[in-house]
């Protein structure tokens, strides 16, 4: 098995403003993405040869590519992917797939998400695999299943628990009042935080991401060929992916803490980038904060923070924008919402850019980023996507 | 003749009180409370539960027959007791038919399961009753109705409980509580004129019919459960019969429970067997378009056959008290609040038929390679990837400890806005499974309570009711919690 290391660059990314982007559609949002990477890579839309478009809450009938090709007047072979929250991560691994291969040059990675046309708020309820056997089931619902079983086997009173996830949310929405295409950008404080109207106890309004609408979007070409296009691209180190066996509400013996799916797809990314400590070697993560305790168990989960300690690296400050591991740089889900498809390549996008040197505004460039990982993890939840992109070949 | 082996019953968790229904509408209130059956609850699911009540510590292969009766069946076309009797768990080739329309069903089904025993065409039948009717909000109905169920296994099987000696039927024409097809509400005649030519007149024949042929007195019955729309109505037969209210009538349960239509004389006779010895003789007598009056004779002390059985009695030690008069209203679909957020998935009868061992009958799939049990079947088996190699196991009779929860605000109905979601570690051999939990107060659940199964109807899509199992706080130990406070 050959590892992907150095063999795709992404010489272009593009991203959205996110939020409720009322006046605008999901053919619009593939406009504004694109266009964006097209100029960032300094390409013409008829250098595109495929393309891998992610979109996640289309009807059940299915929609091929038809918002990719329709808006953007691709003729190209195009390829709809869809895998829960790691779709974004989903279109951009094939691509690379794509690239890699040898088979295409310059290929586009899309991924398009349209909440706010539904007419509710959240992602809806009875969204489980059966109708029956899953009825009522919400996503908040779900990863608040975490939340109770962590506080209780590492025995946080509710109230601890809540201060510890809750200062995740402080943080996100500090890094996100510094960023401009964000949904969210107040900051916000524990108080608030520990105030806020429960949605699925034990995660109240502020430990849930936002729900919004967006796009992002990449364009690849072989490493060896990067340098052509522009000066300073970015290098794919590692792509990791893992799909549990089971919908954990009903796995054998699972514990909700040790995410096989979690462990395995950053453990594959990792070796692939060649990361001994990921603590130490990552200078940026940009991981999947659905919810705040989503946040706490991939510390946990990605070798960030050791197994029960995470609380201690939080109240230490260690994941904040001057710690030892900044994450969430842009504010997370938490600030920019979780339009599904999108998310994964917005996440790049931050990593794309602070490797870059190139985060929008001064304060909240990270000094010195070579190697940054992005991250989607969703479903049941059941699947995790990992990106490693670095500054440098070799 | 055929006997009564086993009984049992259900009383939905919450209770309304009189007063409550009263204030609302400045009225008098009768004293005392009502059983409600919850939102997730109908005629089905408390029959359900009534059955498995009565068939607790019973081998479910040996029944070849569910009957079921109720005059507010959740179909007009599609029966209800091949639905019970799948989510009891019991074989397919049984006969399983409904009753309705008289608030006389139950015992009529009763008298029906007896006749199919003795006759020998089935041996062990399963009858069951439930009602949840709706009477006119502000009536006197509103506050004497209440909701529940009961089941009574016929056999000729030497172990009985009690023997029927026999039966005497009337039948008799006339408008006194009534429902056309496309009514909610009982419709009912002058009380005056439906008691003194209804009521007791037919009762009077039936009953008086009934002892004059067995050759027996008034005076030689020791329990008389006996149907009555009222109190006073109850009282006013006994004297006209020369039983003596005060000893020799079952109580009527209108001050804790109210009167569950068609389920209700095999309430009361459930209630009467509680209490019983050997030698005892049981009247039973019910009403409604005529009347249907059982003689029976106890075979069993009532030591020795109440064993697991939660019955009238504990159900009725088990409750909660609804919080308002208005939740009643939306509960029963009276009152229409704020919808919830809309489902995304509706169910498919395909799929649903499908996936009936998992869902209706609640089975898991046990590997035969390895022994690990999994909710839902899995037909590769999680473990040691053993493919179609497993038996199913039944897990709706297994209690369960909570393993992890959450409490959804999104889900909910409005009337009923926190859904707690759970996942359960099965007794049987730590099985997981995922459900929401009903009949609870949200801020009591943790980590580690234990649980047992409840089939509910869970929500109503595509045009059909959908059912499926949900977790409820084991209902004696809220007792138990009550007694320690």
């Amino acid at each position: 098995m050959e590892s992907i290391r150095d063999k795709v660059a992404i010489i272009g990314m593009g991203c959205t403003k996110f939020g409720e982007r009322w006046s605008v559609g999901l053919d619009d949002l593939a406009i504004e993405a694109a266009y964006e990477a097209y100029e960032d890579a300094n390409i013409e839309p008829k250098d595109i040869q495929a393309c891998w478009f992610g979109t996640v809450t289309a009807p059940m009938i299915g929609i091929g590519a038809t918002h990719a090709a329709n808006p953007l007047k691709l003729r190209v072979p195009m390829t709809r992917v869809e895998n829960w929250c790691a779709t974004g991560h989903g279109a951009l691994r094939n691509a690379c797939f794509g690239i890699a291969s040898g088979m295409y040059d310059i290929v586009l990675a899309l991924g398009i998400e349209k909440l706010k046309d539904t007419g509710f708020p959240g992602l809806g309820t009875g969204r489980g695999m059966g109708p029956v056997l899953e009825a009522r089931r919400t996503s908040p619902g779900t990863f608040a299943l975490i939340a109770t079983r962590y506080f209780y086997t590492y025995g946080l009173t509710p109230e601890e628990g809540k201060a510890t996830i809750g200062k995740i949310a402080v943080k996100n929405h500090y890094n996100g009042s510094m960023s401009p295409k964000a949904h969210f950008r107040n900051k916000i404080t524990l108080e608030q935080v520990l105030n806020a109207p429960i949605i699925a106890w034990p995660l109240g309004l502020f430990d849930c991401c936002g729900n919004s609408d967006g796009a992002a979007a990449a364009i690849l070409v072989p490493a060896r060929e990067a340098k052509r296009f522009k000066d300073n691209p970015v290098y794919i180190k590692g792509l990791g992916l893992s799909f549990d066996p089971l919908l954990p509400h009903t796995r054998p013996e699972f514990d909700w803490l040790n995410w096989d799916c979690l462990v395995s797809s950053s453990h594959q990314a990792y070796e692939q980038a060649g990361i001994e400590n990921p603590r130490h070697e990552l200078d940026l993560a940009e991981v999947h904060d659905c919810f705040t305790i989503t946040e706490l168990i991939i510390y946990e989960n990605f070798g960030f923070s050791a197994r029960g300690r995470a609380k201690e690296d939080i109240d230490s400050g260690f994941f904040e924008l001057p710690g030892g591991l900044p994450v969430n740089s842009d504010g997370g889900l938490k600030c920019f919402g979780h339009p599904v498809a999108a998310s994964g390549l917005r996440m790049t996008y931050e990593v794309y850019k602070q490797i870059q040197g190139k985060a929008q505004l001064p304060e909240r460039q990270l000094k010195d980023v070579k190697l940054g990982l992005s991250h989607t993890f969703g479903g049941p939840p059941q699947v995790s996507a990992v990106a490693i992109l670095g500054k440098e070949l070799g | 003749m055929s006997k009564i082996v086993s009984y049992g019953a259900y009383v939905p968790l919450w209770r309304l009180s009189r007063d409550t229904i009263a204030a609302a509408w400045g009225r008098p209130s009768l004293g005392g409370e009502r059983s409600v059956a919850n939102n997730d609850e109908d005629t089905v699911t408390m029959a359900v539960e009534a059955v498995l009540d009565c068939l607790s510590g019973i081998d479910r292969t040996t029944i070849d027959g569910l009957y079921f009766a109720s005059t507010t069946a959740p179909f007009r076309e599609k029966q209800c007791a091949d639905l019970i009797a799948a989510a009891t768990d019991l074989k397919a080739e049984i006969i399983t038919t409904d009753f309705g329309n008289s608030l006389r069903a139950g015992t009529i089904a009763l008298r029906a399961a007896l006749d199919a025993v003795n006759s020998g065409s089935a041996q062990n039948i399963v009858v069951t009753a439930a009602d949840c009717r709706i009477a006119y909000p502000r009536s006197d109905y509103e506050q004497i109705f209440g909701d529940a169920a009961a089941a009574l296994l016929v056999s000729k099987n030497t172990k009985a409980i009690a023997e029927v000696k026999a039966c005497y039927s009337i039948s008799n024409e006339m408008y006194d509580v009534w429902r056309l097809d496309k009514d909610t509400y009982v419709q009912s005649w002058e009380d005056r004129f439906i008691i003194e030519h209804g009521y007791l007149e037919n009762m009077t024949k039936a009953i008086s019919g009934l002892l004059g042929r067995e050759n027996l007195s008034a005076k030689s019955i020791t329990k008389a459960a006996i149907y009555a729309p009222t109190v006073r109505a109850q009282q006013q037969l006994a004297r006209r019969l020369g039983l003596d209210p005060k000893t020799q009538l079952q109580d009527l349960l209108s001050n804790d429970l109210g009167t569950c239509g068609c389920a209700h004389a095999l309430l009361l006779l459930v209630a009467a067997l509680e209490e019983t010895k050997r030698g005892d003789k049981i009247l039973l007598a019910s009403y409604g378009d005529g009347s249907d009056a059982l003689l029976l004779e106890v075979t069993a002390n009532s030591s020795q056959i109440k064993n697991s059985k939660r019955a009238v009695k504990g159900y009725l030690a088990s409750k909660k008290t609804l919080p308002s008069y208005e939740r009643y209203l939306s509960y029963r679909g009276l009152l229409e609040p704020q919808p919830g957020e809309p489902f995304r998935l509706f169910p498919s009868a395909s799929v649903s038929w499908r996936e009936r061992n998992s869902s209706i009958r609640l089975h898991g799939s046990k590997c035969k390679n390895c022994g690990l049990v999994t909710y839902p079947i899995q037909r590769v088996c999680y473990g040691c990837l053993a493919k179609d190699n497993y038996d199913e196991v039944r897990l709706s009779d297994k209690k369960g400890k909570i393993y992890t929860f959450s409490l959804d605000n999104l889900a909910g109905r409005s009337d009923d806005p926190v859904i707690p979601q759970i996942v359960i570690e099965s007794e049987l051999q730590n099985a997981r499974i995922y459900c929401m939990m009903t009949d609870c107060e949200p801020n009591e659940i943790s980590i580690g309570m234990p649980v047992e199964l409840t089939f509910r109807r869970i929500y109503e899509g595509a045009g059909m009711y959908n059912y499926f199992w949900k977790c409820r706080p084991v209902r004696e130990e809220q007792e138990m919690v009550r007694w320690k406070v």
